[in-house]
């Protein structure tokens, strides 16, 4: 069991409000990922949900309890911070068994939760060492696993992959999914990369100032935005924004992804100087300067040459595109 | 051309931070070497180390022989100490809280808490005389622990709260999740994170502690509470002053604050150390 409700939640500190009229609710064994630009409130919002913050207004339900008031440690939660906030003065075992410890479980059983949480994670080895001396990618692990040994109802993880590098994102970032395969407990994971995001996620819940933005799992975010921001938000590279007068389509722009427009010598719809080409090997982005576009990103696949400064013509795949109107929402198509 | 400049700065620098050090330290040198000899060389000779024919420990006999100067040394040592735990216990209590939990006054409590450092507790002396008499405390170490308490915190809450403030958010969340409670917190996490700080605050509070004479001599005279500091004084007469024994209780004054220094300044550098390699 492990569900999670917000019901018209806010926060405000002072004057300020972070958190403006929430709804969501989080199912039972579901992967949930906040996404959302700097600032934008999701940490604020996973703290809420752990009980670090308190609420303004509004309601936190746990397995349908209304858990406004009750403290961090008797919600049943787990937390994976981004500074993976391990205690320095404990090793890698006391610093898993300490929840356990706290909440008095026999010492056999928090021994035993400890030992599976390691093997699982691959610590066995480290587990008589401090923090200081465990590599970053290790301490996450110790982190995780300090969640895990907790056997929580809710798993919640802030940015925990920030920290590291490409390669040990990516290899923890598996690691995280297959966790969450095995357990099939509920997860709350909030980041700003958006292929953590998309690979990761049942659900995402795009957040922007505070307000829930859409809620969707990845490919229906992907496919059907329900505004301008969602739709350049999701999808890397970001999603090009045309003038759509010019091109005699309606409303105020239109939005196409750039792997569906096509590149020509000789002629199209919008003409453009190349500005600048990304080999990547199995891809490669071509920006494109048109007036009164902007810069337009070409997505084509394998390898192609192409000079910057050289003319070129794009032109839009009309039928995979998005009409927003001037109050950036979509329009019914 | 840059390692040169760079090994000339490093000199320079060297250089000024020796000459200040012989500045600072030459005055309880020749206190030390002072103590050392007869009377007739302190005063024909007083620079010079002492030889064969000036080395005289009659100073230190004096003092020893006082009969009570153990007593003073004593009394010295409870109050500075205890003094110097309760300013680092309240004074860390007070700073974790302005830091950590956000409540209505918090910066006026703050401010109302650092006017102490810049109003010298000195100007209620006779406020102070007169609490202590209400309260019976007059001619007791406790009413010297109390004032020095007092005296000390305003510093001490001041700079650790600033320390207090670099305690990472997240381990003190993480603690409050794995169920640890506040006091636990306090004691387990963010106290040791700022050991470095409560070396510095600690040298700061203990050595005007030490040194100071006006307290011990409004508020415990007695010969039973006298501090080492007052206690010397009996040697500094009007009209004659036994230079020996002055000198003697001068230098025996100073161990223990080195030592306490020590103990504290070997602390402040694991501190930074750990903090520049991690
Ligand atoms: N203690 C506080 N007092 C006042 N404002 C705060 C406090 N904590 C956060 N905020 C504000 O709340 C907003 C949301 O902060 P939050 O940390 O939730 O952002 P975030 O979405 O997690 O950003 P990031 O991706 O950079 O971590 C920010 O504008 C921040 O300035
Ligand atoms: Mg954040």
């Amino acid at each position: 069991m492990g569900n999670m409700t917000l019901e018209k939640v806010c926060k405000s500190f002072g004057t300020v409000d972070v958190i403006r009229d929430v709804d969501l609710q989080v199912e039972d064994g579901e992967f949930c990922v906040f996404v959302g630009p700097s600032g934008c409130g999701k940490s604020t919002l996973l703290r809420m949900i752990a009980g670090l913050e308190d609420i303004t207004s509004g309601d936190v339900l746990i397995d349908g309890e209304v858990v406004n008031t009750v403290p961090p440690s008797k919600r049943e939660i787990a937390m994976v911070f981004q500074s993976y906030a391990l205690y320095p003065h404990l090793n890698v075992r006391d610093n898993m068994g300490l929840g356990l410890k706290q909440a008095r479980h026999p010492r056999a059983e928090v021994a035993a939760a400890v030992d599976r949480a390691a093997k699982m994670l691959d610590l066995e080895k480290y587990l008589n060492r401090r923090p200081a001396e465990l590599s970053g990618g290790q301490r996450q692990r110790v982190a995780i696993g300090r969640a895990i040994v907790r056997k929580p109802k809710l798993f919640l993880f802030d940015e925990p992959l920030s920290n590291l590098d490409a390669a040990l994102r990516v290899q923890t970032r598996i690691e995280i999914a297959n966790l969450h395969r095995e357990l099939g407990a509920t997860m709350i994971y909030v980041t700003h990369d958006q292929v953590e995001a998309m690979t990761l996620a049942d659900r995402i819940v795009v957040l922007r100032d505070g307000r829930i933005e859409q809620i969707g799992a990845p490919m229906e975010l992907y496919n059907n935005p329900a505004n301008e921001f969602v739709a350049g938000f999701i999808g890397s590279p970001k999603m090009n924004f045309l003038d759509a007068p010019t091109l005699g389509q309606p409303g105020r722009s239109l939005g196409i992804r750039p792997e569906h427009l096509t590149l020509s010598r000789e002629e199209g719809q919008i003409e453009g100087r190349i500005s600048h080409v990304e080999q990547l090997g199995g891809e490669t982005l071509i920006y494109l300067r048109a007036d009164p576009h902007g810069l337009i990103t070409v997505r084509l696949f394998g390898e192609h040459g192409a000079v910057v400064d050289e003319r070129a013509f794009v032109t839009p795949d009309l039928t995979r595109a998005f009409h927003f109107g001037t109050d950036g929402q979509r329009l019914a198509a | 051309m840059s390692a040169r400049a760079n090994i000339l700065r490093s000199s320079a620098a060297h250089a000024i931070l020796i000459a200040y050090t012989i500045l600072a330290l030459y005055p309880v040198f020749l206190i030390v070497i002072n103590s050392m000899k007869s009377r007739r060389a302190i005063f024909n000779e007083p620079l010079a180390l002492p030889t064969r024919e000036t080395f005289d420990l009659v100073g230190f006999h004096t003092v020893l022989e006082q009969g009570n100067f153990l007593l003073y040394f004593q009394n010295s040592l409870i109050v500075t100490l205890a003094s110097l735990f309760l300013v680092l216990l309240f004074g860390a209590m007070a700073a974790f809280a302005l830091a950590e939990y956000r409540f209505r006054g918090n910066l006026l409590m703050g401010l109302y808490l650092a006017l102490g450092i810049m109003i010298p507790i000195r100007l209620g002396t006779v406020a102070i005389l007169e609490i202590m008499v209400a309260a019976n405390l007059v001619n007791t170490l406790t009413s010297l622990v109390l004032v020095y308490t007092a005296q000390g915190l305003p510093l001490a809450v001041f700079i650790l709260a600033e320390f207090m403030r670099q305690v990472s958010d997240d381990l003190k969340n993480a603690a409050r999740i794995d169920g640890l409670s506040e006091y636990r917190i306090f004691f387990t996490i963010a106290l040791p994170l700022v050991r470095p700080a409560l070396a510095t605050v600690a040298v700061f509070t203990m050595i005007p502690i030490w040194n100071d004479l006006w307290f011990p001599l409004i508020l415990a005279p007695s010969d039973a509470t006298k501090t080492l500091t007052l206690g010397s004084q009996i040697f500094l007469g009007q009209y004659v002053t036994n230079w020996n024994a002055v000198l003697a209780a001068l230098t025996l004054a100073i161990f223990p604050v080195v030592v306490l220094y020590l103990i504290f300044s070997r602390q402040l550098i694991r501190g930074i150390t750990r903090g520049a390699v991690k």
